[in-house]
């Protein structure tokens, strides 16, 4: 949709490719909605067993798995929605609400 | 000079879009547009028009495929009436925002209900603020001549939006007339090879149609109004051009017997003939009237109309639809818009004639004029329209 890498409220409707065309697929990538988030996961790794259901259930595929196999929201795309904590086995995944 | 052919002038109108080599037809059979879209199919199944002819199974889709095809880079034509506009009005927002240059003919027919197929312009008032560029006709001439000029200002690349030519239901749809083909040299002239400012091509992928936040849905609305506006020196130039190769010249805006009038008529479509036989009767009474028509709706012609009006006491505006609740007729409206503010603003009377196809003759415009002059003598308020010829 844009012509340059600017946020959605850095951009003039002169920025605007004609008609919003996408002129540079998968951009949705630049698209920060971590900050859509009220409430935050929050894992204990004591209680993890790394089954990696919460990556699977993540509807934003926000989850990656991090350099010691344990499974991590990426905050700047997590939407908060708590599906992971919903379906973790072993409830070591808690939403805490996000502060001021 | 091309060949003058006694023809129906929905045949000519479906015989000047395979002219223009259109490359897709999308579209479903409705009163009073049928013959169009047969006479395509037509043309398309005997070999004489290379194009695909998709026979959809309702307008929405219609129109959905004709976003498809203008987006892939495809020369696209769909046509319609009234409950087939209505079908379809979800994705003509859409057409427009994606600002893919189709080019449709509306055979403009009343909205149901009661259910009707004739004509009146209830169904194109439904679609005012699509984005569209929307223009009327007066004679089956001009519908074939703005089918080759729809073509032309929608896919410019200056432009890039989609047109609807409106032509009157039956009274010029099954009418049969003079038209003067044009020769294919003149096509070729007139209308360049379609080269799109965007390609949906799987080599150079682009996405379509995307969301938008918030944060950004106001900033792609003015860039869609700026890109109407933008568009009206597009529209004139290849007026101009169409006269220069024809010998036919329009306008935003046209004149009868305006120049020195004191109250003019507003029409828009075919009755502006028919107001003009009462603009004769009431010149050889004595009377300073005259008859403008206004060819453009949108963009909104304001200066032209003004410059038209100039001198003007009283404005008549004939009206064939009607903003249930609303300030009476949908261009009475907009012709009060364009002169508040103004000094020696006219005095604006509504008439809402000719509705579902009844007819309104000369001697009926007369004692509109009259009723009109009645009205001036006081305090006219918006919402003082008439319905006029009904029954109490």
């Amino acid at each position: 949709m844009v012509k340059k890498v600017k946020s959605e409220t850095e951009l003039s409707w002169k920025d605007l490719e004609v008609g919003c065309v996408i002129s540079d697929p998968g951009n949705a990538s630049q698209y920060k909605t971590g900050d859509w988030r009220s409430m935050r996961p929050v894992v204990d790794k004591s209680k993890c067993i790394r089954c990696g259901v919460c990556y699977i259930f993540c509807p934003d595929m926000a989850i990656h798995k991090t350099d010691e196999n344990y499974f991590e929201a990426s905050l700047y795309y997590c939407k908060g929605c708590g599906i992971c904590a919903q379906e973790c086995f072993t409830g070591c995944i808690v939403m805490v609400p996000e502060e001021e | 000079m091309g060949k003058r052919v006694g023809i129906e002038v929905s045949i000519a109108a479906a015989d000047a879009v395979g002219m223009a080599d259109v490359d897709l037809v999308a579209a479903y059979p409705i009163t009073p547009q049928t013959h169009i879209v047969e006479h395509l199919s037509e043309l398309v199944a005997n070999g004489h028009l290379d194009a695909e002819f998709i026979p959809v199974e309702s307008e929405h889709s219609a129109m959905s495929v004709c976003c498809g095809s203008s987006a892939m880079g495809a020369r696209t034509f769909t046509c319609t009436s009234s409950q087939g506009l209505a079908l379809m009005n979800e994705i003509v927002f859409i057409a427009a925002s994606l600002r893919l240059p189709i080019v449709m003919i509306l055979a403009n027919r009343s909205l149901s209900g009661p259910l009707s197929i004739w004509n009146d312009h209830t169904d194109v008032m439904s679609v005012r603020d699509c984005g569209w560029i929307q223009v009327f006709t007066e004679t089956g001439q001009e519908v074939f001549d703005h089918v080759m000029w729809a073509f032309r200002v929608a896919e410019s690349q200056k432009v890039s939006l989609p047109v609807i030519v409106n032509m009157d239901g039956f009274i010029l749809t099954h009418v049969i007339e003079p038209i003067e083909y044009w020769d294919p040299d003149q096509v070729k002239q007139y209308l360049p090879n379609f080269d799109p400012l965007n390609v949906l091509d799987p080599a150079k992928p682009t996405s379509v149609g995307a969301f938008g936040m918030p944060g950004i849905y106001t900033e792609a609305k003015m860039a869609q109004n700026e890109a109407l506006l933008q568009s009206k020196p597009e529209i004139i130039k290849a007026w101009k051009e169409l006269g220069d190769l024809t010998g036919r010249h329009y306008n935003p805006v046209e004149t009868y017997k305006s120049e020195d009038a004191e109250t003019v008529f507003l029409t828009m479509g075919s009755i502006g003939d028919t107001v003009a036989m009462a603009v004769d009767e009431l010149r050889e009474q004595g009377e300073a009237a005259g008859l403008i028509k206004l060819r453009l709706w949108r963009p909104f012609p304001f200066d032209e109309l003004r410059q038209a009006a100039q001198g003007a006491k009283r404005i008549i505006v004939i009206d064939r639809a009607i903003s249930y609740g609303g300030p009476g007729g949908p261009v009475a409206s907009e012709i009060r818009s364009s002169f508040y503010n103004e000094d020696n603003m006219p005095v604006v009377t509504n008439f809402i004639c000719g509705l579902a196809g009844r007819d309104v003759t000369p001697t009926d415009y007369i004692a509109m004029y009259e009723q009109s002059a009645a009205m001036a003598k006081g305090k006219v308020r918006q919402e003082d329209y008439v319905f006029y010829g009904v029954r109490e």
